[in-house]
Order: C-alpha cells, then structure tokens, then sequence
C-alpha cells in the first residue's frame, strides 16, 4: 500500500536517514524500533508531507507521491498523530475534529447539526464514551489521543502513523487504545506504530522495523521474536566504543539526594520523580541514562530549584542539607545547571560572547553598584582561551557560532561560578563528532579538578564514554545504578525501557 | 455529577454579570437618578461608539492580535464621510467635481475603514511586523491622514439627515443603540455559526493546530483586521452624526476603552478565549462605572482610576480562575 523507496535526508552535515526502503501493507500493524535519534520521527515526518525536501521515492498504492505539506498527505490518505497532540484546547471534540473540514449548510453557515452526529458516530467508532460538545482541553490525554484518531479516520486515511501514543497515557487507557488499533486493522488500515516499549509492540504488532543510527538493520514478522533479540539489534555498534577507566572509589561525597519526589500537578497520586536517591563524590562523574520521559531534565530542575513548592525530599550540599527556594539559592550553594536547551535556556542569543559568560557573576564584577568591562573582558578570554572557543572575539554575537562553542559558552558560564557540583543535560546534542570529543576531554579534565559531575544523556555511547557511575531512570524512578565496568548497553537500554504489562 | 471544578466554571461565567448587578445596587442606593430609564438609555447611547470598536477589537484579540489604530480609524473615517457628504470630491486642477450622496458618502468612510485595518492586517501577515507595532503605526498615519484631510477644522454642518444616525429615535430606542445592537447580533451569529468564526478561535487557540489542519492563517487574519477597521468606521459615523462635526481629534483614546471592554468581558489577550457577548457586558460595565461616577459627582480624574483600577480586577481574577483549571 505505501512503500518507500531510498530514502534520505540530510540536515546540514548529519544524515539522518540513509537509503531506507520498506513497505507498509493494510491490514498490518507495523512497530518502528530504535534508539533516540534513529531516524524514526524523521521518516515518519517525511511520509506525513512535514519535510518536503528529501531524496528518494514514495509510492502509494503503486503511483509515485511528493507531499507538499501535511494537508496532501492527507487528502491522499496518510495520517500522523504526534506526539504532541495537534488539537485547539479551547475547541469541542467536534470542531477539533471537523477543523479545516467544516460541514457547511446550503446558506453558508456551519451545520453544527451535521458535524455533530458525525461526530458521535466517529466516537462510538473507537468506544470513547464523551459528549462531543466536551472542549478538547478538558479531556485527559489518552482522551485526546482518541479524538486524534478521530480526525484520522473522518479523512478515511488508509495509513495511520502514531508516534509514541501511548507515552502519556495510562494502563486502562492503553487497553482501549490497542482495541482500537485491532478496529482500524480489521478496517484494513495500514497501522505504523512508534514506541520504546517493546512489551507493548509484542501485544499488537505484528511486524517489527528496526532502524539504527539512520539505517534500516532489519524487519521481519513480530512472530517469534524476542525481546532480547530486539533490544540488541536496537543497539549492536561496529564502532568500538570508548569506556571510561573509572576514577578511584570511596572519594568524599559532595552532593546527594534523598528520597526526592516531585508530585504530577493535577493528577493526585501521579509522580514526575519518585523516591529518588543517589550520591555523587568528588571528582566523580555521574551518568543518568533514560529514555524521553524518564524525569531525568525534572530531575535536574528539581535539585537546581525550579520546582521548589511541590518536591518532597532531602538534598545535602557537602553533607549539608539545604533548601532552594529557586535557581539563585542553588548557585549559590555551588550548583550549576547547563540545560538541555541551549538557545532557548542557556543562552540570550542576541547577546555576545563576553556578555554571556558574564551572565551569572556579574556581581562580582562590580564597584560600588557599577561593572567593570575590564573584569568582564578578562573572564571571557579566560575562557575562550581555556576552552577553546573558536569565535573571533569576546564581542561576536553568540547566535552565529557553531553548536559546539554555544555549548561551551554555556559551560564558561557555569564554571566561572566555580561550582562544587557541575550538572550537564544533554550536553552534546546536536554537536558534530570533534566538538563532541572535545567536550568530553573537558568533562574528564573538570572531574580530575575535584568537580563533582552530573551528565543526563540519552546516547548509550557517550554514556559510556565519560561516567564513572551509571544511573538508569525510568517513569520517574532509579530502575539500575551500576558502576561503569558492569554497564553493558544492553543493560542500560532494557532497565531504561518501560512495563506497561 | 457535577464536581467542583465544573460549579467554579459555571459561575465563572456569570461573574461579570454579578459584578454588574453589585455595581448598580451600589450606585442606585447613592444616587436616586440612576435607576431611570432616560439614564439608562443615555448609558446605552454612549457606550455605542464603544460597542462597535470593542466588538471589532475581541474579534482581532481572538486571534492573539492586538489593533491600537481604531481610535484614530474612527476619527479619519468620520472626517472623510463628512468631508464628501458636505463638499464631495473637488480637484479643480483636473477639473474634478463629484458630490457624494448620503449613502455614497457612509458608504465610502466604511469602505475606507475596511481598507485601513486590511492594510494593517496585511503588513501583520506579509512582513510578519507584531500587531502592536503595526497597528501603533496606523495610529499616527490614520490621525495624521485626518489632520491632512480636515486641515486641523472640524467639518460641519452635515445635514438634519446625517445627524439622525447620532441623534435619531426609532421605535423609542435612540439610532445608535439600534447599530450598535445590529453589529452584536452580526458578530455573535459570525463567530458561532460560521467558518470564518470558528477559524478566528482555532488560530488564537492554536495557530500551529490550525496551520496544520490546512486553515488559511493569513487570510483570515487580514480579514479580522478589515472587520475591526469596518467598525471603527461605524463608531466614527456615529460620533461625527451625534457633534454634526468631524473633529480632527475624534476618538482619541477610544482604543483603551476598547480594549478595557474586551478584557473585562473575559476575552484573553493572548487569544482563543473568550466572546462577543463578554465584551458587551465589558463594555456596559465600564458604562455603568463611567455613569455611576458622574452622577456621584465624581471627579473625572479619579474615574480614569477607577476604570483602571477595575481593568486590572477584571484580568487578575480571570488569571486565577484559569490557573486553577490547569
């Protein structure tokens, strides 16, 4: 029914997807596996028509297709639902649903009456018992997921990709969601489903896709297939990967946590972070592995001070117990936060150079209420030199450097708060392979100093590479915590996946 | 099986009519002159003008936009339908004489109106400028259009017939009242039983959703704008037909009071929310106070602190409500 044909796609310099063929058939749920960055949402985005620029070919039903936006590959019949849900909250489920595709009566007006009934009729479809007059904003998410769906099906697509629906959602909701999949399978749709969880995939799929640092490694019928097999074809490397030698044990704790819990608002009994409880010594690097959702960027934020009203638990700076009551009190208990995020929560883009590494010292660079531009001056060439950042002068403008150096303002930033605790998300997203090397030569340099070092990460490679210790997180909690000489990928990756049975 | 959450909504809805009706009880037991009826239609002829803009005005906040120009539309185009209706086009130089009709002349200044706000729309969609910039920009041009036009003199003497459209009673309601009412009912049914209607809550609700479900963001945009200049034209021939004169500063201001209706009425300014219904109750409430205050022999000073004051209990207890609900 829909079959692809070489495909690729690069992204200035990185190629994201490399020479994939394959082919969808009706009647077939389709489960596509593999690590973040695979190449998953970059397929199915362009199989959606949301990027329009790629090489290769996509045939449907036998005729050679180009999408130029979402709207074609609709109308032809190929829907995706994100996973962040494309729905207006303020809207009922009947106009969210009708959005764009309004029923219009012969004098030009919206025929509500029309719209609705279809609508009901599409709800008792896929057994979501609400009135459609309900406003989507109301609904919990498996709820909107539905009317999601509903969408898909008012358009008679024939192809219906979903991208990891069932990651908030819960258990009950889960089971009518895999109903309804059985439904559109039966109704001979072509079902592409995209999830961690392989528990889940052994329930309803019935052929598996496994893709791979942007290739196509294998697919075959679900029947048969263990989960171990899977997960290690997720994860099997040719390129040997660099392991840390882990530095010597039984160093002075600097920071821990106890017992840390963050409460999800709105839903009593539900959790971000639960009962979470590790320690991190001197000069020692602490990898927290997990996959999207696991709380490892809540759990950052929560010890630096962004959540303070709702966490329960205990934090110990150099064994002392504090409270941060925001950012500023972490910073200045020595805390320090590189976020996920760099342009949109590590940086003012618009800045320059000297004036962002200056960001979170300034107060010690004034006189009598006044700063000094001379201090700030001295502080960036510090850095720029120690660092190596490659930009042509203090004064440059942070938003026309390279990834890689952004990054390494941000640290700048950072240690010249000079840190007892040094906390890093993601730090080498997005950066090409030198960069990233070079970031990790500084990490191991910063820990040698007697930095205590927190990296979150989803890549199991990089993981590897810079920590001493490994924690896996998972739905909010610890599921492994390992030393580095006992951390096997494919043990991190099955602790990080998690059970919906 | 009503919860909580569903009763506090329910009277969220009705808390700006119960501030209303609080209002009144505490202003007819300080002045025996409110609760008439020639007070009241006073009240509903003066917050005519306010109708028509704010109307214009929720439609453009809808879309999380913003149109700082209607004052200023409203003034120009009250000139340039009192300037044709009393001189017509002259151009001696092209030897260019045209009279304009009553109905030639209204419909020339609402015409002008559209053209204005389509242009601000516009210049929002095609140079991506924000809406407070652009529409600040047509607040001066359109003020300085209307100093050019009328010379910096009030235009008058318009005629008995034009003046009915200001002064004018019609089956014991005064004319204004009457426009003002048709516009509501127009935008209500607009908004609730239309496309374009829908779409405006879709965009301001969110636009990314509405791009993605094929709707044209862009045209609908220019279109809310044009609408919102259309009824600042309106609000100009109203107030040009009350003064038979079309003074170069009209409406100054009008845009604030406008957009204090909106905001008390419970539309968001950040769009998606809110209602035409809301922002006539917004502006009968700001008409009330306004009324209230002189009747109590208020200075008018402190009635801009006031209507500032209750502006900013309107949007905080909003706040908080939708805060809850999250």
């Amino acid at each position: 029914m829909l079959q692809v044909k070489n495909i690729t796609k690069h992204f200035s310099g990185v190629t994201a997807l490399d020479n994939i063929s394959l082919e969808f058939l009706p009647g077939q749920v389709h489960a596509i596996i593999g690590e973040n960055g695979a190449g998953k949402s970059t397929l199915m985005k362009i199989l959606s028509g949301v990027y329009t620029q790629y090489e290769g070919d996509i045939f449907y039903k036998g005729h050679k297709v180009h999408f130029s936006d979402p709207k074609a590959a609709q109308e032809k019949g190929i829907s995706i639902i994100h996973q962040e849900l494309n729905l207006v909250a303020g809207l009922s489920i009947t106009e969210n649903i009708f959005l764009g595709r309004e029923l219009l009566t012969r004098i030009g007006l919206l025929n509500k009456a029309a719209m609705r009934q279809q609508a009901s009729a599409l709800l008792a479809r896929l057994k979501l018992r609400v009135n459609p007059d309900t406003l989507v904003g109301d609904l919990k998410v498996g709820q909107q997921q539905v009317v999601e769906i509903a969408k898909a099906l008012l358009v008679e697509s024939e192809v219906i990709i979903m991208d990891e629906p069932s990651s908030a959602i819960s258990e009950s909701e889960t089971t009518v969601l895999f109903d309804i999949i059985a439904g559109l399978k039966r109704d001979n749709k072509a079902v592409v489903y995209i999830s961690h969880k392989l528990d889940e995939l052994f329930k309803i799929a019935d052929r598996y896709i496994v893709l791979r640092d942007g290739r196509l490694i294998e697919e075959g019928p679900m029947k048969g297939m263990q989960q171990e097999q899977l997960i290690q074809k997720m994860v099997g490397r040719d390129l040997q990967v660099l392991r840390r030698q882990a530095a010597e044990t039984n160093t002075a704790t600097i920071f821990s946590v106890e017992q840390l819990s963050l409460p999800r608002p709105g839903k009593t009994g539900s959790f971000i972070l639960k009962d979470i409880s590790f320690s991190v010594g001197k000069g020692e690097i602490l990898g927290i592995f997990g996959l999207m959702g696991a709380g490892r960027t809540e759990l950052l934020e929560t010890i630096f001070g962004l959540h303070a009203r709702r966490m329960t638990g205990l934090i110990k700076v150099k064994q002392q117990p504090v409270s941060f009551k925001n950012p500023y009190d972490a910073k200045k208990a020595g805390l320090a936060l590189v976020p996920e995020d760099r342009k949109k929560d590590g940086l003012v883009p618009g800045l320059d150079v000297q004036t962002n590494i200056g960001l979170t010292t300034l107060s010690s660079m004034e006189t009598m209420g006044w700063l000094s531009k001379r201090r700030e001056t001295d502080l960036s060439q510090k850095y720029i030199r120690e660092l190596h950042i490659k930009t042509a002068s203090g004064r440059q403008l942070v938003k026309d450097l390279s990834g890689g150096n952004q990054q390494k303002i941000v640290l700048a930033k950072w240690l010249a708060t000079q840190p007892v605790l040094l906390m890093l998300d993601e730090p080498t997203r997005g950066i090409d392979i030198h960069a990233k090397q070079e970031i990790y030569h500084l990490v191991r340099q910063l820990a040698g100093q007697g930095l205590g070092i927190i990296v979150v990460s989803s890549e199991l490679p990089e993981i590897l590479a810079i920590a001493d210790r490994v924690l896996v997180m998972c739905e909010g909690k610890i599921k492994a915590s390992l030393p580095i000489h006992e951390a096997a990928e494919e043990v991190l990756l099955k602790a990080a996946i998690p059970l919906t049975i | 099986m009503i919860n909580i959450q569903e009763k506090k909504q329910y009277l969220r809805k009705f808390q700006s009519l119960i501030a209303l009706f609080l209002l009144c009880v505490g202003i007819s037991l300080f002045s025996d002159k409110f609760l008439t009826v020639t007070n009241a239609w006073n009240v509903m002829r003066q917050i005519s003008v306010n109708i028509c803009i704010s109307v214009g005005m929720t439609l453009v906040v809808l879309t999380a936009g913003i149109d700082l120009s209607v004052g200023s539309v409203l003034a120009f185009c009250g000139a340039v339908t009192a300037g044709l209706i009393k001189h017509g086009i002259e151009l001696p130089s092209a030897n260019l004489y045209i009279e304009f009709t009553l109905t030639g002349g209204i419909l020339a200044g609402v015409l002008i109106g559209a053209v204005l706000g389509w242009f601000n729309g516009w210049v929002i969609t095609r140079f991506k400028v924000p809406p407070f910039v652009a529409t600040l920009a047509m607040l001066t041009i359109a003020r300085g259009l209307t100093m050019l036009w009328t010379n910096g003199f009030p235009i008058t003497g318009l005629g008995s017939k034009f003046a009915l459209m200001g002064t004018g009673w019609l089956l014991g309601i005064p004319v204004p009242v009457w426009i003002s009412l048709l516009v509501v009912v127009i935008a209500i049914l607009l908004t609730g039983k239309t496309k374009l209607g829908r779409y405006i809550y879709a965009i301001g609700g969110n636009e990314s959703a509405a791009r993605l479900s094929g709707i044209r963001i862009n045209k609908v945009k220019m279109a809310v704008y044009a609408i919102a200049g259309c009824l600042a034209a309106v609000g100009g021939l109203i107030v040009t037909s009350r003064l038979d004169a079309a003074q170069p500063n009209a409406g100054t201001s009008y845009e604030l009071d406008s957009i204090a209706a909106v905001v008390i009425g419970g539309t968001s300014l950040s769009g998606g929310r809110g209602s035409i219904a809301g922002t006539v109750l917004g502006a009968i409430i700001i008409g009330v106070l306004n009324n209230g205050l002189v009747l109590l022999n208020v200075s008018p000073f402190w009635q801009q602190v006031v209507k500032g004051g209750v502006i900013l209990l309107a949007v905080i207890i909003d706040k908080s409500g939708t805060k809850e609900s999250q």
